[in-house]
């Protein structure tokens, strides 16, 4: 048994066959990105520019990663909305007002859209593969892309990203989205390693210094401290 | 409840159950005193660490050392690597304890960090007051053996990146002097020179943190534990303050790559 | 080191590593991710990221084994205590095991036996390389260390993994190194000198790292995910029973050994 299946089996308590498990590890391959830039990595190259170990490095960019903005925060909200919305469109439910109802609720919409930049160069090579296993034809893919319809139409920026793929990839495959967010928890990892490494063989601090005039202060104005 | 209860062993803890419920605490002693019957409103939170590390009351001198140190070492601020590390935690809108869990993870190295703070505790223990002592430490090579931690790369408590004693530093330093006049503190003050110049680096606020705590009594591992605890409170203002900024305001940085396509490959 | 270094690096980072250049592609190790390491297994781009090298399917399988063969959900192992606390307080589950993982450095288990079991390996080849005899050598670091990575066991004597491992390797055809036969070799000179200090996975995994080519380093940064397919379990479980209810104790499971009650109001204060 590979590690990848005795990992969803520790999840799940199911097994899965080859070409399941093929999809899902590349899942994690295709967003292991080496760039410490981005945020989670960030925090394992900063452990590796302050010497503190790889271990702690990796921990703590992994506890980050469940974030609003990216990460196993969009990716769970884009899992639930799935599901939710596929069981109430088969009960004769609509999706528009679906997607209304949402907006209404105050909930955000998880999986579409992304902070730093509108396209998404993990969704082609991903759909790729998917359709290579003969693993892109499920409900939860075709309801990913009927949500971007609608979306995009009202704002182009809103195109499905990584999250909503592979939620709906995932859900396809049976997930319930509690599986689905353990699932995620190494998402990163691959690219995290790297970071750490890199700051590590670099001298120590020369991460991301910066000097004091590198904060622009947006505070009170200087004032003595007193008795009350 | 099971027949067998394994016992945990405790010096520090001792609570009374509540008669209607034997996980539920009525009184709780902390080394002997009633924490909720007597030291509230009368120990201030200087005196209850100090009580939970030590296991005796501190006298009026170290609770304002404790404060002091707590105070001096409670924000590195935003430019801090530690402190870095939560606000990348802040901008994502990643859990809270996510952004401490980074920002005690970052800040346990030994550039600036808790690991650093045990090295220089260490290093009281085997020098004390003896600048010779001090300046064979420096100059013979570490037996440091490999373990989880990179090796130092520099005399711990002390700027390697430092040209002279920041001002902070000179004032935390004449506080503790003025406090405690014969403590390692004092003596570090006045030796100042010499020791940064065996060093070859000004003195930081992580020397100067662990002469301290190593006055007060604490262990090394103490002085560690104790150090990733007082930096928390300015990661999570910060942290807190970026969430609020939010992630286009925080700076993204540019990427130079030196190995690789920079165009995607067909 | 001064600020000149400092300066040079504010603002930006150079790196071998990779960048990702949103809405074209994404580096890995001077590679497309997605063009041309697309078909890589997840263990073999782990190992890639950290070692800038490939390996073998051979290698990849039996390096993997060495997370599998060790991944316990038992909810009693302090690192897993961890996963599965979170879920009984309700935590997430990637705090749970992120913490948890962050454990797992230890040093009587996890990490911190590992990186000193491989360095041990490494540096006793180049001691008897270089004309040296192991029993001494084997004393010394036990003198030195008070222990030996590797060698006993915290919790119990003997290893149930060391056989399935081996046996993996040896299918593998994986199991002839010299890193794994000088551990046994190490193994023969404890019982010579009469100590019950028997091998145990933490030694037979290190030396399998260390004959597959990975250094302390890497192998240490390789085995961060070691526990983790074990942890899960033990989280999900506890949060799927009532909250608060695993390991609870009762104030009186607290054996208090500390200070007699004492009165905080009449202490002398100096």
């Amino acid at each position: 048994m590979s590690w990848m299946e005795r990992y969803l089996l520790a999840i799940t308590g199911r097994r899965f066959a080859p070409r399941p498990l093929r999809l899902l590890e590349a899942i994690w391959c295709y967003t292991s990105y080496p760039d410490a830039r981005i945020w989670n990595n960030r925090v394992s190259a900063l452990a590796g520019t302050t010497r503190s170990t790889g271990n702690l490095g990796l921990s703590a960019a992994l506890a980050l990663s469940e974030a609003d903005i990216y990460g196993l925060g969009p990716c769970v909200r884009a899992i639930e909305f799935l599901i939710r919305t596929r069981v109430e469109l088969a009960g004769g439910g609509e999706l528009a007002a679906c997607l209304r109802r949402e907006r209404s609720q105050g909930r955000t919409l998880g999986g579409y859209g992304r902070p730093l930049c509108a396209a998404d160069e993990r969704i082609a090579p991903t759909v790729d593969l998917a359709r290579s296993l003969g693993l892109a034809g499920g409900p939860h893919l075709a309801l990913a892309y009927a949500v971007e319809a609608l979306l995009i139409a009202e704002r182009p920026a809103l195109r499905m990203n990584y999250g909503a793929l592979i939620a709906a990839l995932a859900a396809d495959l049976g997930l319930t989205s509690h599986e689905h967010h353990l699932f995620l928890i190494p998402l990163f990892l691959a690219g995290m390693a790297p970071c750490y490494l890199e700051a590590a063989a670099h001298p120590a601090g020369a991460f991301l210094p910066l000097p004091c005039h590198g904060v622009a202060y947006r505070g009170a104005p200087r004032r003595t401290w007193g008795p009350a | 409840m099971s027949e067998e209860v394994q016992h945990l062993q405790s010096r520090i803890w001792q609570e009374e159950p509540e008669a209607d419920n034997p996980f539920a605490c009525r009184a709780a002693y902390c080394h002997g005193y009633d924490v909720y019957g007597e030291m509230l409103g009368r120990a201030g939170w200087a005196e209850m660490v100090y009580l939970l590390f030590r296991g005796e009351a501190p006298t009026r001198t170290q609770a304002a050392v404790l404060e002091l140190l707590a105070v001096a070492l409670a924000s590195a601020g935003p430019r801090d690597a530690a402190v870095h590390a939560a606000m990348c935690g802040g901008v994502g809108g990643s859990p809270a304890a996510a952004a401490l869990i980074a920002a005690l993870a970052v800040g346990a190295g030994s550039l600036g960090g808790a690991r650093e703070v045990r090295l220089a505790m260490e290093g009281w223990q085997a020098c004390g007051r003896d600048l010779a002592a001090w300046r064979r430490r420096w100059t013979e090579p570490s037996a440091e053996p490999i373990g989880i931690f990179p090796p130092a790369e520099h005399p711990a408590g002390f700027d390697p990146h430092g040209v002279s004693t920041a001002t902070p530093v000179r004032q935390v330093l004449a506080h503790l002097a003025a406090l405690t006049p014969d403590s390692r503190g004092a003596w570090l003050e006045l030796h100042r020179a010499e020791l940064e110049g065996a060093a070859g680096h000004p003195l930081s606020l992580v020397g100067v943190a662990a002469a301290a705590l190593t006055d007060l009594g604490f262990s090394p591992v103490q002085g560690e534990m104790l150090f990733l605890l007082l930096r928390l409170p300015g990661a999570a203002a910060h942290a807190l303050e970026q969430a609020e900024y939010g992630h286009k305001k925080f700076p993204f940085y540019r990427l130079e790559l030196e190995d690789g396509p920079t165009e995607k490959v067909r | 080191m001064s600020p000149e270094l400092l300066r040079e690096n504010v603002g930006r980072i150079r790196s071998r590593m990779g960048a990702c250049f949103l809405g074209s592609h994404a580096v890995f190790r001077g590679h497309d991710l997605h063009a041309e390491l697309g078909d890589l297994e997840w263990t073999a781009l782990y190992l890639l990221g950290i070692t800038g090298r490939r390996f073998t399917d051979a290698q990849v399988r039996l390096l993997e084994a060495l997370w599998c063969y060790t991944s316990y959900p038992d909810a009693r192992i302090w690192n897993n205590r961890v996963a599965a606390l979170a879920g009984t307080t309700r935590s997430s589950g990637n705090l749970g095991v992120s913490a948890a993982l962050a454990l797992s450095e230890a040093a009587i288990y996890g990490r911190g036996i590992d990186v000193r079991a491989i360095d041990f390996f490494i540096r006793t080849r180049a001691h008897l390389a270089g004309g040296g005899a192991l029993g001494p050598w084997v004393r010394d670091e036990l003198e030195r260390c008070r222990s030996l990575a590797g060698y006993g066991r915290p919790v119990a004597q003997g290893d149930e993994r060391i056989q399935p491992i081996l046996a993996l390797a040896r299918s593998l055809g994986l199991s002839d190194g010299p890193h794994l036969a000088l551990a046994f070799e190490v193994e023969r000179c404890l019982a010579e000198a009469r100590l019950r200090l028997h091998i145990n996975y933490g030694a037979v995994a290190a030396a399998i790292g260390a004959d597959q080519g990975l250094s302390p380093r890497e192998y240490y940064l390789f085995t961060f995910p070691t526990f983790l397919a074990g942890m899960v379990p033990c989280y999900v479980e506890a949060a799927e029973r009532p909250e608060g209810t695993l390991m609870p104790l009762p104030c009186a499971a607290v054996a208090y050994r500390g200070a007699p009650r004492r009165s905080w109001k009449g202490r002398e204060v100096v």
